[in-house]
Parts: structure tokens; sequence; C-alpha cells
């Protein structure tokens, strides 16, 4: 099987510093990644590398895509790359808002990829617009008002919604319960599992928070100062952490 | 007249001016920066128009300018006696009479041949300037031809009007390539782009000239199933009695009488003394 993701050699520096540095890890098809650190680790470095958001100074992303096979995402051209971009990847913000358009009804929100990949009746748009938010569990009778009126969790819905419409293959996610109530966090979790699971998505969770990689990812990467300190199956990772720093993350979790 | 150099710029400008024309003509609907000068008007009375006609124009040429199809409004009076004194060219109200027509807000109801050249006034040339507010990002957009983005905005029309509502600076494709803002034109005038005259088109604060060639593909995006439509007023003028024309609404008096007029006044006139009567005209008449 062609992995989905190969991630070689991944280094990115701010001048002297480090952002991340000589990460490597393959994705296979449905398989969900989780990145856990502390602030400032380079896990986000790291996502908006492989997301084409950021350019490394050395390594390779490479992507299997649908047409021409494993192709490395850094070096392709950038028509190519912002294509895939609105296609086959999906970028799931720590805030809705940088990824939302505030200006801009839910309903036009989530068009705006089916209109970007050429599609052009208004019946139909408006119809995946409203069953996307079915699935979101958004009210279709909100379908034209403006984010700006929605909630914290809503938005973040929204964006999900707004991601997955085209069908992506790979989502990348930063953070995606950042700023959210415990209650809301738990919705949201179990709409995404469900989603991930649903659509047979791979997908690449940073966060640093250990439960929802606990209850999304397959396996899991540890983060410290650009390097990666640890890797294995979630389970593994957290029930028996081997890194010092792992060992320190792990026990940190307030138990309630 | 002789304190000035030919229509107000110098030589230099000009030739800057037409190498941005040229290279406008060669990627019709491409915006072209150009350096743009200090005109002695504000910005948002046509300095960019101006200047393109002041690159364009020869002393052989016959000049009319335009301001909402009007010829005698105070823009349109103003840009003509501006060349009158600069270049000395000859100016006419008459459409079919003018080589080189300033234009504000309108496109002649007379259709345009290939000798003459029609100069639009464009306050803003970005069409998806109120989507995206980065020019950056625009500029990126328009390279590698991503233009979903001015859908959503048509999107957001249907969805809050149930139809297409942009009335006027409705968005085009130029020649299958570049999305265009015709300028603030009204929809009706956007067949009419199609045309055999050269249409440039300049904005003066916004430091951008582009251009569409005679003859070029011209089409107004819309949805499969909202398709484009040019609309007018549905009335006939109360002057001409003409129904191809686009009117403007005139209020009457407070207890709601009003009339329907043709916006281009040279098309009116010319109606009325071929002997075209309208609503109004009769009973002044009688």
């Amino acid at each position: 099987m062609t992995p989905l993701l190969q991630v070689k050699g991944i280094e990115k520096r701010y001048g002297a510093r480090i952002g991340c540095t000589d990460v490597n890890f393959d994705l296979y098809p449905g398989e969900v990644m989780g990145i856990v650190g502390e602030s400032g680790s380079g896990k986000s470095t790291l996502l908006n590398c492989l997301a084409g958001h950021l350019e490394p100074d050395a390594g390779q992303v490479i992507f299997d895509t649908r047409v021409d096979g494993p192709v490395d995402t850094v070096t392709m051209s950038e028509p190519e790359r912002r294509m895939l971009g609105r296609t086959d990847w999906a970028f799931v913000h720590q805030h809705a808002r940088d990824g939302l358009r505030m200006s801009v009804s839910a309903g036009g929100n989530i068009g705006e990829r089916l209109m970007a990949v050429g599609d052009r009746h208004y019946g139909d748009i408006r119809d995946k617009a409203i069953d996307w938010l079915g699935r979101v569990e958004i009210e279709a009778a909100r379908v034209d008002d403006r984010p700006s009126a929605f909630s914290g969790g809503m938005q973040q819905r929204l964006q999900i919604a707004r991601n997955l419409v085209t069908g992506p293959r790979l989502v990348f996610m930063d953070e995606p319960t950042g700023g959210l109530d415990v209650s809301v966090q738990a919705r949201l979790l179990d709409l995404l599992r469900g989603l991930v699971r649903e659509m047979g998505l791979s997908a690449i969770i940073v966060t640093h928070d250990l439960a929802v990689v606990r209850l999304l990812a397959d396996r899991l990467m540890v983060m410290k100062s650009g390097h990666v300190v640890e890797a294995g199956l979630t389970d593994q990772v957290l029930d028996d952490p081997q890194h010092a720093y792992t060992q320190l993350l792990v026990s940190s979790v307030l138990q309630v | 007249m002789s304190e000035y150099n030919f229509a107000y710029l110098d030589e230099q400008t000009k030739r800057m001016i037409r190498r941005a024309i040229l290279k406008g003509l060669a990627v019709p609907g491409y915006q072209v920066p150009f350096a743009s000068r200090e005109m002695p008007m504000p910005y948002g009375w046509g300095t960019g128009g101006v200047q393109v006609s002041a690159a364009t124009l020869t002393p052989e040429d016959t000049f009319k300018v335009i301001d909402q199809g009007a010829d005698d409004t105070t823009n349109a009076v103003s840009i003509r006696k501006f060349f009158e004194n600069t270049a000395g060219v000859s100016t006419t109200e008459e459409t079919e009479k003018a080589t080189v027509i300033q234009t504000r807000h309108r496109i002649p109801e007379a259709k345009l041949r290939e000798d003459q050249i029609i100069v639009y006034q464009v306050p803003i040339p970005e069409p998806l300037r109120f989507l995206e507010p980065r020019e950056t990002e625009t500029r990126k957009m328009h390279s590698l031809e991503e233009y979903g983005l001015m859908h959503v905005k048509l999107y957001e029309d249907i969805s809050q009007h149930g139809a297409i509502s942009t009335a006027y600076a409705y968005p085009v494709k130029v020649s299958g390539r570049y999305v265009m803002d015709p300028s603030p034109i009204p929809k009706f005038d956007n067949p009419k782009l199609e045309m055999d005259a050269i249409q440039l088109f300049g904005a003066g604060r916004e430091q951008r000239i582009y251009a569409v060639p005679p003859h070029t593909k011209v089409v107004s995006l819309d949805f499969e199933d909202y398709p484009f439509e040019a609309t007018k007023a549905n009335h006939l003028c109360d002057l001409c009695g003409a129904e191809d024309s686009y009117l403007d609404e005139v209020i009457m008096d407070d207890a709601g009488n009003r009339m329907f007029v043709c916006s281009d006044t040279d098309y009116c006139r010319s109606r009325r003394e071929t002997g075209h009567v309208g609503r109004l005209a009769e009973e002044n008449a009688a």
C-alpha cells in the first residue's frame, strides 16, 4: 500500500533558531496522526510546512495525488499546490475566523470551495451547503446567516463543513478544539471522529490536548524544541511513555 | 493654449501611458500598473480617464465626454473644456462624430465603430477588492486564474435577494482569461462590451490601465440556473419614446409623479429630432 503522505527530513529554521528539524513519517490512507508538544515546540511550523503554507528549508513532502501518483509538494508548482489546497487537502484553523469569510453567509462559505473548482449551478451548490450544515449539526434555517452571528463552536463546525465539502483525502487540523469550552469540545470531537471514520479521511492533528489525540489519533508524535522525541501508537505512547519529556507531559494532565 | 504641452501631459508621460495601453491591449483585461500623474482635478473626477484620453488624443480628433450618459453635467462639461483649453481639439456631443469618447458610468446607445476609441473612468479596477482586500492575494488570484470567489459574491446576491442583484460594475470575463471590472456601467450595458471600437480603462488613484481590444469576447459571469440578464426600467422614454435605451428615473413632484428619460442625452435628442415623441413630450406640445 502506498502511503498517502511521506514526510522525509523536513526542516524549517527561523534564522539560527530551529522551527522543526529532521521530521520523518509516513501517513497511510484512513490514518489519523496526532502531533503533541508544548507551545513553541514546532508543531504548528511543521503543520504549515506540510500544508504548503510555509516553505521548508530542507526535506520532502510526498503526497499521493489522484492523477500522477506520489509527487513532492515542496517542489511542485504553486498553481498545482494551491489546487491541492482546494481539492484533496483541507486545513482547519484553530481560530474559525482565520478559516472563514466572516462577511459571507454560511452557505457562501461552504459553497466557496465548490465554486473554486468550477461548480456553477446555484441550486446544486445550495443543496450541498444545506446538506453539510446538517452533517455538522447546524440548522438548515441558518444557511443565510453570517458566521459572525454563530457561537464559537458553531463557527468551528462551519469551518469543518466548508473544508470537507469537496471530499478531501487529507485534513490538516491546528488545535481544532482550542478555545472551546469542554462540553462543546466533546461534541466537536464526537462529530470529527464520526466524519473521519465515515469518509475514510486521513488527518494530521496538532494539539496540546492529550484527550483529543487519545480520542482521534491512531498514531502519535511528541515534539520538543523542534525535534520529534517519541513516536508510536497513541495508546502505547500515552500509557507507557519512554522519553522524559513525554512522561512529564502525560503526568501533567490534571485528573478530575 | 500655447502655455500647455498638447493635451496637458508632457510627452514622456504620454509615452509611458501609451506603453501601458499597448500592454493592456495585448493582454485583454489585465490591469497594467502605470505611474499615474497628479491631474488638476480631484481623484474620483476621472483623473485616470483624462490621462488615458490625453495619451490617446491627436490634434485631428473630435472629443466627446459623457457622464452618466449626459453631455451637459458638471463632470462632462469640465473635462470637455479642459481638453478644449489644453489640446485645442474640436469637441462634439454627437456620438457619431466623435473619434475619442471619454465616459463615466455609461456606454452610448449608438453602436460604436472601428475608428472610435472609448475611454472609461474607473474608480476601483479590482473586481475582487471587496471580497479579498489584500492586493498581493488578488494579483495571485488573477495570475493563477482562481476566480471562484467572484461567484461567491453572486451566490450571496441570490441567497439574499432571490436574484443576482449586482446592477452595475457587473464582473465580466474577458477573452476567456481575466475577470475584469467594467467600471460602474449598468449591467444593461454589459452586452455592448463586445464592440468594434477600442475600449480603454483608466484608474488614476489606483494607477491601473486595462483594455479590451475590438471584437473581443466578453462574458458576464453568472450561474447555470440564474443566467445573466441585462436589465433596465420597464418603461418607454417619456421624451422620445425609445424602448431600447437605458432610462433614468426623474421624480417630478411630491405626489408620486415621475418620468423616465433616456440617460444617453445625445441618443434622446437625435431621436426627437427625427420626429419620435414620448408620453410627456406630447402633453407639452398639446
